[in-house]
């Protein structure tokens, strides 16, 4: 950690950042006040797929990056899975160089346009900045910083393709081609290696494009990042499932000498209730795919989707936001979300619920489902519900939800979406006999390395965590990127 | 990107179409399925392999025009290419030598039967083959099912060829005449449901494979969830094959009408605008 406390103060210490620093006093800087992401109309947005949150004005960024007081041990950077140097890009936006600010960011993080939105900053950099930990202020707004200069670069036509090492003729493949595919393969391409990355489905980018909806993440902004991973000579190949296709003996055969396993938590969850598998009832995985990769609510595509009027979604994380928000603009008169504990509890971000809630979503919180039913063509017209009560903590620390006897009562409903989380994809490990696995069924690993049992093969990502963010899947995607280089550099010596 | 190296009509909807994919080819086994797109608007949909040739790098796809997506991909023609095709996607067929194998296809399904038929005959096993469909049109591959089965009685619903009955029937001859081990059925929902109902009078362990409504089908979305023996299962991961006895066909014969309306829609839009 020595060297790296000490790269961030040799930086900072730089003349330019003195510089910047001085023109202000700290004082003034903190008695600002923090910025507010602009954002389309409630009323107007619920009923098209444009993104929410539409960025900061050059003239926002400059005002809040004037807020981050360049601390001389900066906290922020503890909190960020990626470790980006934060103070740093935070003032090349002071002195309007915005471009410098993106190629910062890029130094540590593959896909800033895509954290910068995604991202539970609040939780992160934003938890550990100073404004938040001693002042007790809101916190430099990191996130929409980092946005607005990957946004100002994608824009600018002026991509930086990071630097790579001289080709090493190594070559090493990822499975899955979701971010912590994509983080791993952007630092491998950089050490050298010659990088594969194959993916089961028709497109680039895992639960970017299949999950995130548009208003949240638009394609074409994932798209672009891919691209400049192409440009550092990173190679794709789509519709090639790894263990089915071909076995990770045909593919060390053809000369990979180690693998990331990035392939995701692709099993969704039931609550295996009766009348679960009526039509109309969804998991969050399906239709989200309908509607994001497979372009369903677009006439002119083929794969169609049920939306209806009376919509349920089960659950209270960013996945049923993102369902439930969905069905909103797919024209649902009623879309609600329940979800068996309170508001307090709810996983998804703040920002989504605070988003969903100005859309006219409607929260049935302390609410359980316990039953389908359907017409005589089996499709959903009704569910039973009952309301819950919070008990004491259970092991996750939230309060647990206790059934109110005797307060069932009936929805009727004509969608029902099933958000109650995802297991590990099990292709993968079953695939491989001497992989060692948790009774879950993700893949056990050294946390320092992320290699697996199988010492070419190493993983990351929700097949490790079982179900996480996008940026803990990157981080793994680093850090795996990193001990496979040590693994194949001492391989080779010996 | 797969080439289309041949295209055979069998019949006016029916055909089977040679796609390019070495990596399949050498991969698949007997019970296996590819997912395939056909273009940039296509939907994704599953279609069992039905014999594939690893030197030339080839798999079959027989395929039944019923909607837009089966119109627009016999509608390409030899030489043309199909946008995606993954796989072998699915579980193989378990292949044993059991002793007596009884095996009833009914219409497009008799080509997902092909190489289970052929598998089970090179393992050791006696073959006994019904080809069932509405008429003589709609029975495909015939020559191929007798070159790997013992004996083989064609039934067709309105007696246009083979013997006039439905596929129960033929399947009762063979279980009356001899002791069958093991059963493998393979056509239409309701074909199959009846199909199992036969056999377990006679307490024959049968199997069924599905071809339910999938997007990804890697296990990813649940579109293709069946109950059997009341847990619910992914026909993509868990099978396309299940104890056929166990399947809950009542709501698998729902499930499969989920879209139903939007898809004839969808597909007279679809004639009219190619015709």
């Amino acid at each position: 950690m020595d060297n790296i406390v000490d790269y961030l103060k040799e930086q900072r210490n730089q003349e330019w950042r003195d510089e910047i620093r001085k023109n202000i006093k700290v004082k003034d800087r903190t008695q600002k006040i923090r910025v507010l992401m602009n954002e389309e109309e409630p009323n107007i947005r619920n009923k098209n797929n444009n993104e929410v949150n539409t960025g900061l004005t050059e003239e926002q960024a400059l005002l809040e990056a004037q807020r981050c007081i360049d601390c001389p041990t900066p906290t922020c950077i503890t909190g960020c899975p990626v470790g980006i140097n934060i103070p740093k890009f935070i003032k090349k936006i002071e002195i309007g160089d915005f471009l410098g600010a993106a190629s910062v960011l890029k130094e540590t993080n593959t896909l800033p346009a895509v954290c910068g939105r995604v991202c539970p900053q609040e939780k992160q950099c934003e938890a550990q900045c100073f404004y938040t930990l001693k002042l007790k202020k809101p916190p430099v707004a990191i996130g929409h910083l980092e946005r607005f200069a990957a946004d100002y670069e994608q824009n600018s036509g002026k991509m930086s393709i990071p630097e790579v090492a001289t080709q090493n003729n190594i070559k090493v493949a990822a499975i899955g081609a979701g971010p912590a595919s994509l983080a791993w393969a952007a630092d491998m391409a950089r050490f050298g290696y010659d990088v594969t990355v194959f993916e089961a489905l028709h497109e680039i980018g895992g639960v970017l494009k299949y999950g995130i909806p548009e208003f949240r993440l638009p394609n074409s902004v994932v798209d672009i990042e891919i691209e400049s991973m192409k440009k550092m000579g990173v190679k794709f190949i789509t519709n090639f499932i790894v263990g089915k296709t071909a076995s990770f003996d045909d593919l060390r055969e053809r000369g990979f000498e180690a693998f990331f396993v990035g392939s995701g938590a692709g099993l969704p969850r039931f609550m295996n209730i009766p009348g679960e598998n009526y039509i109309g009832i969804f998991s969050s995985n399906e239709y989200l795919t309908r509607v994001n990769l497979m372009n369903a609510a677009n006439d002119e595509y083929d794969t169609p989707v049920i939306s209806g009027k009376n919509v349920a979604v089960i659950g209270g994380g960013n996945t049923a936001m993102d369902s439930v928000r969905t069905a909103k603009r797919l024209g649902a008169d009623k879309a609600m979300i329940i979800y068996r504990r309170s508001i307090t509890e709810m996983p998804a971000r703040i920002e989504e619920v605070k988003h969903a809630q100005e859309e006219g979503i409607e929260f049935l919180n302390l609410n359980n489902p316990l039953e389908y039913y359907a017409d005589e063509n089996g499709r959903v017209n009704r569910m039973k519900v009952q309301k819950m009560e919070l008990g004491d903590p259970d092991e996750s620390g939230r309060r647990s939800p206790v059934p109110i006897v005797g307060s069932e009562y009936y929805i009727d409903v004509d969608t029902v979406i099933v958000s109650v989380g995802v297991s590990p994809n099990p292709l993968i490990p079953s695939s491989l006999k001497d992989l060692d696995v948790t009774r879950w069924g993700t893949i056990v690993v050294n946390t320092e390395t992320m290699q697996s049992s199988i010492p070419d093969i190493f993983a990351g990502g929700d097949i490790v965590r079982g179900g996480a963010t996008v940026i803990l899947a990157m981080g793994d995607g680093r850090k795996a990127a990193s001990g496979m280089h040590k693994y194949i550099k001492s391989k080779k010596e010996i | 990107m797969n080439r289309i190296i041949k295209k055979e009509f069998f019949s006016d909807k029916v055909a089977k179409i040679v796609v390019e994919a070495p990596d399949i080819a050498k991969s698949r086994k007997a019970g296996h399925f590819v997912i395939i797109r056909v273009d940039e608007k296509g939907e994704r949909i599953p279609l069992t392999i039905a014999g594939a040739d690893i030197q030339k790098g080839t798999i079959d796809l027989v395929v039944q025009e019923v909607g837009v997506s089966s119109s627009k991909l016999l509608n390409l023609n030899e030489g043309d290419y199909i946008l995606d095709v993954v796989g072998p996607l699915g579980k193989a067929t378990h292949i044993d030598k059991v002793g007596t194998v009884l095996a009833a296809g009914g219409g497009v399904g008799i080509a997902p039967l092909l190489p289970i038929v052929e598998a089970f005959k090179a393992a050791g096993n006696r073959v006994l083959t019904v080809l069932a469909a509405r008429n003589k049109d709609l029975i495909i591959l015939e020559d191929e099912m007798r070159m790997h089965s013992d004996e083989l009685i064609v039934m067709t619903d309105d007696g246009s060829y083979g013997r006039k009955g439905l596929v129960t029937q033929g399947m009762e001859e063979f279980i009356n005449k001899e002791k069958i081990d093991v059963a493998v059925a393979i056509g239409p929902a309701i074909m199959m449901k009846f199909a199992a109902l036969t056999t377990k009078k006679y307490n024959i362990h049968t199997l069924a494979s599905l071809n339910t409504i999938m997007v990804d089908g890697t296990g990813m979305c649940g579109a293709c969830r069946v109950t059997v023996g009341g847990e619910t299962k992914f026909v993509c991961v868990d099978g396309p094959e299940f104890d056929a006895d166990k399947i809950d066909f009542d709501e698998m014969l729902y499930r499969l009408g989920a879209y139903k309306s939007q898809e004839a829609e969808a597909y007279q839009k679809h004639l009219d605008s190619i015709n």
